[in-house]
């Protein structure tokens, strides 16, 4: 008897510390990796420890997916004063989308990365979880400062991870310098908007911070504060005109890091400025100031016409990816802009279905690089007929980026013209629609090149090895099932928006009691974030 | 859920399961069971709504069973089939692929209950027909199917900005009756009329068809366009402009058809032609010419098929279908010329052939709404179609001048397939109760009254004597001296001159302007490029001063706009 109840407390204490074990999983694997320093005892570490995410990330979501929150209390120190991770229906699905890509990703950087990096695999594979956990800590946590040393941590290993691609191409080394500034600043900028609000305010909790900040909304620091944490994240998350770096980050770094970045990095972010605009601040504070309908708009117009309009021209097709990733943003910052529930899910669903969207294509051109050496359209001209999976994956995942009805694109979309109208903003509508027209231009460029063009005669390329394509074909799939089945995207899209624009992320009870339980693990993430947000405590 | 599953999974089970069978009589089979089971699966199908499910809150209906539209399922499983007893020689995958789909989606958007199945369809019906014209695998082929998909995608987008805006204004995505007035439905509506070659918007239909392969134009003249037509009978019947555009469009190729040398390219102006019947028949609206509509779009499909088939065999076995290179074949192909004589009098609606049953519906339908001028209009077209399509093509492909080519028969498969529709263009003539009871609407009219006959009789027998004379004379292809002589026996003089000069004009005008938005477009596309390009400001390197700039001035505005505001 006594044995029963204590398997079922066990079972329950695991239970309750998903939200901890989420982030210290890939964070004490990082370590670890380093510490075996074996090729291929660190790729199944950081496989394994990104399939734990994923079945954890799933877990939470389908705790929070049909409303309400989990708070988690670090090291059982109640917040305001401790760390609280929450988890709701928004970052649940940013979560599980991280966890998924990264995990996807993994059997496909396996080989991409052994024909591209000759040196360092455990380094890379080390950067790479540590990539991974300072995504998934941004999004997972409910603590402004500690959001602050997830992206930085997230940032540092991505430097790292783009300049690894400097052995295929030495600009990596520029581009991954540029990052560097550029994120840096950026990084800068978003903490000065925390200070800002703790000089207002007192508190770092978020949602102690949102509860504070009211009857304040006028006060100068909070509106910098605000300013600088919007031109921060903005940075991070490429939106036009602080968009430079991506391009080039993007074309440069292995293509591994490429699609796991494309398909998460940016998200990330863009989910961190939902998370500020509207839980800490307030959507009347953010619809008061003016800034998402006299700025936004315009930059995100911009985005989706500039970018577009670049990538119709370019000649290398990862970097045309990357110009069409800064359209895609344009999309995502127009939806979060239209300020009211469709638009808002419409940002969050396309974050999702743009991630495995660009997931599916980016791993298309790895393929491509793998067998051609390059990604420019010179050097690909005919490999669809070569590489017929290759090129079947590059279909579905162009028409997913069009937009085409029947795959995840279409949702997204199609949500965003319906938040347009809702607002009576015809021409918006129209706008839409019209950028959508340049991404069949630019895609139906690559099939011609990939399909229609003649394959250099002595190209024997073939199909990638099962590693590469399995990855490939799971998220083509993926792309066609999000844009029939669309319960879960759309499902946790709704609840979130819902939650985010009723604004307060206040000190209300959780939905799910877990801070009973202290927590017990090994000395990693939730030391670091202690150390981390213990000295301004 | 899902209670009766439309015909069109069975085409796609069809398509998928295709090229993992093995070559030869197996995929052919397949090709022929298919429809004939479609057609079982239609014919059966209960009415009523089927195939509804809710898909991001839009209410789908995947099946919608009515008379109206196992009419045209039915034509269409028919004619899949008959393509494909036709194509029985073909061992390419991508053609039988392709046709399995096109049919699939054609049948698919014809049941379809909403506009956003509709939608899906009718994108489908555009994508897998472009193949067929590709296979010919030739460079002029390739382009030519590159306009062709440009312009079925843009007819796709409208349909899609139609029905978004459709759905806006009455928060259903229903397909149904509709009347045109919001922008949404004009919309709709002109994506309609471009599938159904509207006038000024037929160019596709004369530049792609005639370039698919042998058996892909048979395929071809069965869907897209009576697709269409289907689609206009749906969405906007009693529409009164449709009697107008329909007249002009029934009246209008009748100059090309005439001059025109390649034969199936006659064959699609004359397409055009009886597309512009079905058209008026929707525009008149009343029951009598919905019926004719839908008659005619089926013994249309049937007998379409039949000549498009024999040219095929024509161009099979000798390489060419051009009128100045043929003549004389009846001498070693008799069969198919017997055969393609009973399309041509078909399509000249002679009495006991399936074009007259169908013709006097929406001809009696006109009349009887007192459009007399536009009846006239239907009147001398179909005098038109006898002399550039009933005499022409058999005179000039199996009598004519002797060019001294002596092909072998047709092939027993296409022959078997022209002798079935045939036999279905004579056996329609004759028991046309066989068809009328299959209507959308109950048909209370009889075909063979005096009037009707001795009509059509006189008609016929006067513009047969037009042609003779026409040919006696040495004159017939050239086109200006043609028009004047055909005018003063079909007593309507100046009526073809007139669209001549007015053919003329428009294509004049319409060169021109599209020459200056091609050029405009060419300017901005070059300015576009400078900018946007590999080498343009927006695509360089920036220096990471200048990005650090970008920073600063952004964070300026976003401060001053939240200070001020």
């Amino acid at each position: 008897m006594a044995g029963d109840v204590e398997i079922r407390e066990v079972a329950m204490t695991l239970h309750a510390q998903l939200p901890a074990l989420q982030i210290v999983v890939p964070f004490m694997t990082a370590p670890l990796i380093v510490f075996f320093g074996k090729r291929e005892t660190a790729w199944w570490l950081a496989f394994l420890s990104c399939s734990v995410s994923l079945v954890i990330s799933y877990l939470l979501l389908m705790q929070v997916i049909g409303g309400g929150f989990i708070s988690y209390q670090m090291g059982g120190w109640a917040p305001p004063l401790g760390i609280e991770y929450r988890i709701d229906a928004a970052n649940g699905l940013i979560l599980f989308l991280i966890s998924l890509v990264a995990t996807i990703t993994m059997p496909f950087a396996y080989r991409s990365i052994q024909a591209e990096i000759t040196r360092s695999h455990t380094l890379f594979y080390a950067c790479l979880m540590l990539c991974f956990t300072g995504l998934m800590g941004m999004v997972i946590t409910g603590d402004a400062f500690n959001v602050f040393v997830f992206l930085e941590v997230s940032s540092l290993s991505t430097y790292v991870l783009v300049a690894m691609g400097a052995e295929r191409d030495k600009r990596a080394l520029t581009a991954a310098f540029d990052y560097l500034i550029l994120g840096t600043i950026g990084a800068t900028f978003f903490v000065i908007g925390i200070g800002f609000l703790y000089m207002a305010t007192g508190t770092l909790n978020m949602a102690d911070l949102a509860d504070r900040i009211q009857g304040q909304e006028s006060s100068r620091t909070v509106r910098a504060g605000f300013a600088f944490i919007v031109v921060g994240l903005g940075l991070k998350a490429a939106m036009v005109p602080l968009h430079l770096w991506l391009p080039r980050a993007y074309t440069y770094a292995p293509s591994a890091v490429t699609v796991f970045l494309a398909a998460t990095a940016t998200k990330a972010s863009i989910y961190v400025m939902l998370r500020f605009m509207f839980s800490v601040y307030q959507p009347e504070f953010v619809f008061h100031t003016n800034v998402l309908q006299i700025l936004f708009i315009p930059l995100a117009l911009l985005a989706m016409f500039g970018g577009s309009f670049v990538a119709v021209f370019q000649t290398d097709m990862k970097r045309m990816l990357a110009y069409s990733s800064i359209g895609q943003i344009g999309y995502m910052l127009l939806g979060i802009a239209m300020l009211n529930q469709s638009g808002v899910s419409a940002t969050m669903v396309h974050m999702f279905n743009h991630g495995i969207t660009k997931a599916v294509l980016f791993m298309g051109v790895g393929a491509f690089v793998l067998r051609a050496g390059s990604s420019f359209y010179d050097n690909i001209g005919g490999l669809g007929r070569k590489m017929p999976v290759t090129g079947a994956v590059i279909v579905i995942g162009g028409l997913s980026l069009i937009g085409i009805p029947g795959t995840a694109g279409f949702v997204s979309k199609w949500l965003l013209v319906q938040a347009a109208f809702e607002n009576d903003m015809w021409p918006i509508a129209l706008l839409i629609v019209l950028s959508s027209l340049l991404a069949v231009i630019y895609v139906w460029r690559v099939f011609e090149v990939i399909y229609l063009q003649a394959p250099n005669e002595w190209s024997e390329a073939s199909d990638p090895p099962m590693t590469m394509l399995v990855p490939m074909i799971i998220l083509a799939v993926a792309c066609v099932y999000f844009g029939i089945f669309t319960d879960l995207s759309l499902g946790a899209a709704g609840t979130a928006a819902e939650a985010l624009l009723n604004g307060s992320f206040g000190m209300a009870e959780p939905s799910l009691d877990t801070s009973a339980l202290p927590l017990d693990v090994p000395h990693g993430a939730g030391d670091a974030g202690a150390d981390a947000t213990g000295g301004d405590h | 859920m899902i209670d009766v599953l439309p015909p069109f999974t069975l085409y796609l089970l069809g398509a998928l399961l295709l090229p993992f069978l093995p070559k030869g009589h197996v995929r052919g089979l397949l090709t022929i069971v298919v429809p004939v089971v479609g057609a079982w699966w239609i014919w059966s199908a209960p009415e009523g709504l089927h195939g509804q499910m809710t898909w991001m809150g839009l209410e789908m209906v995947w099946m919608r069973v009515d008379k109206l539209a196992v009419v045209f399922g039915l034509v269409f499983s028919l004619a899949a089939f008959l393509a494909a007893l036709y194509a029985w020689h073909l061992r390419d995958t991508v053609q039988q692929v392709a046709t399995l789909l096109y049919a699939g989606s054609a049948i698919g958007a014809v049941f379809a209950g909403d506009l956003v199945t509709l939608f899906l369809f009718w994108e489908g019906t555009a994508i897998a027909s472009v193949f067929l014209i590709w296979a010919r695998r030739t460079e002029g082929a390739y382009a030519t199917g590159m306009r062709y998909l440009v312009i079925q995608i843009s007819s796709g987008v409208i349909l899609l900005g139609g029905l978004v805006l459709q759905y806006h204004d009455t928060g259903s995505i229903a397909f149904e009756a509709m009347t045109l007035g919001s922008l949404g439905t004009w919309a709709i509506f002109l994506s309609f009329g471009i599938k159904c070659a509207f006038p000024l918007l037929h160019d596709w239909l004369q530049d792609a068809y005639p370039a698919a392969t042998v058996t892909g134009t048979v395929v071809l003249s069965a869907f897209t366009t009576k697709l269409a037509v289907y689609a206009l009978a749906r969405g906007f019947p009693g529409t009164e402009i449709l009697i107008y555009i329909g007249a002009v469009m029934a009246l209008f190729p009748f100059v090309y058809a005439l001059i025109e040398n390649d034969l199936r390219r006659v064959m699609v102006y004359s397409l055009n032609i009886q597309l512009g019947y079905m058209v008026v028949g929707v525009g008149i609206g009343t029951e009598l010419a919905l019926n004719g509509a839908a008659a005619h779009a089926f013994t249309g499909i049937l007998y379409k098929a039949l000549l498009f088939m024999g040219l095929g065999a024509v161009l099979f076995r000798t390489g060419t279908a051009k009128a100045s290179e043929l003549g004389g074949l009846y001498k070693t192909m008799p069969v198919t010329m017997v055969l393609c004589v009973i399309g041509a009098a078909s399509i000249s609606a002679f009495p006991l052939f399936s074009g007259f049953i169908s013709k006097s519906l929406i001809l009696s339908a006109a009349a009887h709404e007192h459009h007399n001028i536009v009846w006239a209009m239907l009147l001398a077209a179909s005098a038109g179609a006898l002399i550039h399509t009933g005499i022409k093509i058999p005179y000039f492909a199996f009598f004519g001048a002797d060019s001294g080519k002596r092909p072998k028969e047709a092939p027993a498969h296409m022959l078997l397939a022209m002798g079935l529709t045939a036999a279905l263009c004579i056996g329609l003539g004759v028991f046309p109760s066989v068809l009328y009871d299959m209507l959308p609407y109950e048909v209370d009219y009889d075909v063979y009254t005096t009037t009707h006959v001795i009509t059509q009789l006189q008609l016929l027998l006067f513009s047969a004597l037009g042609f003779a004379l026409l040919m006696k004379a040495g004159i017939f292809p050239m086109p200006q001296r043609s028009v004047t002589l055909s005018s003063d026996w079909t007593y309507r003089k100046a009526g073809p001159a007139v669209v001549w000069y007015v053919g003329l004009a428009v294509r004049a005008s319409w060169r021109g302007t599209s020459g200056l938005i091609a050029k405009l477009y060419a300017d901005f596309i070059k300015a576009m490029h400078a900018s946007a390009g590999p080498d343009g400001a927006r695509a360089a390197n920036w220096p990471t001063g200048a990005m650090v700039m970008n920073i600063a001035i952004l964070l300026g505005i976003v401060l001053v706009v939240i200070f001020v505001s």
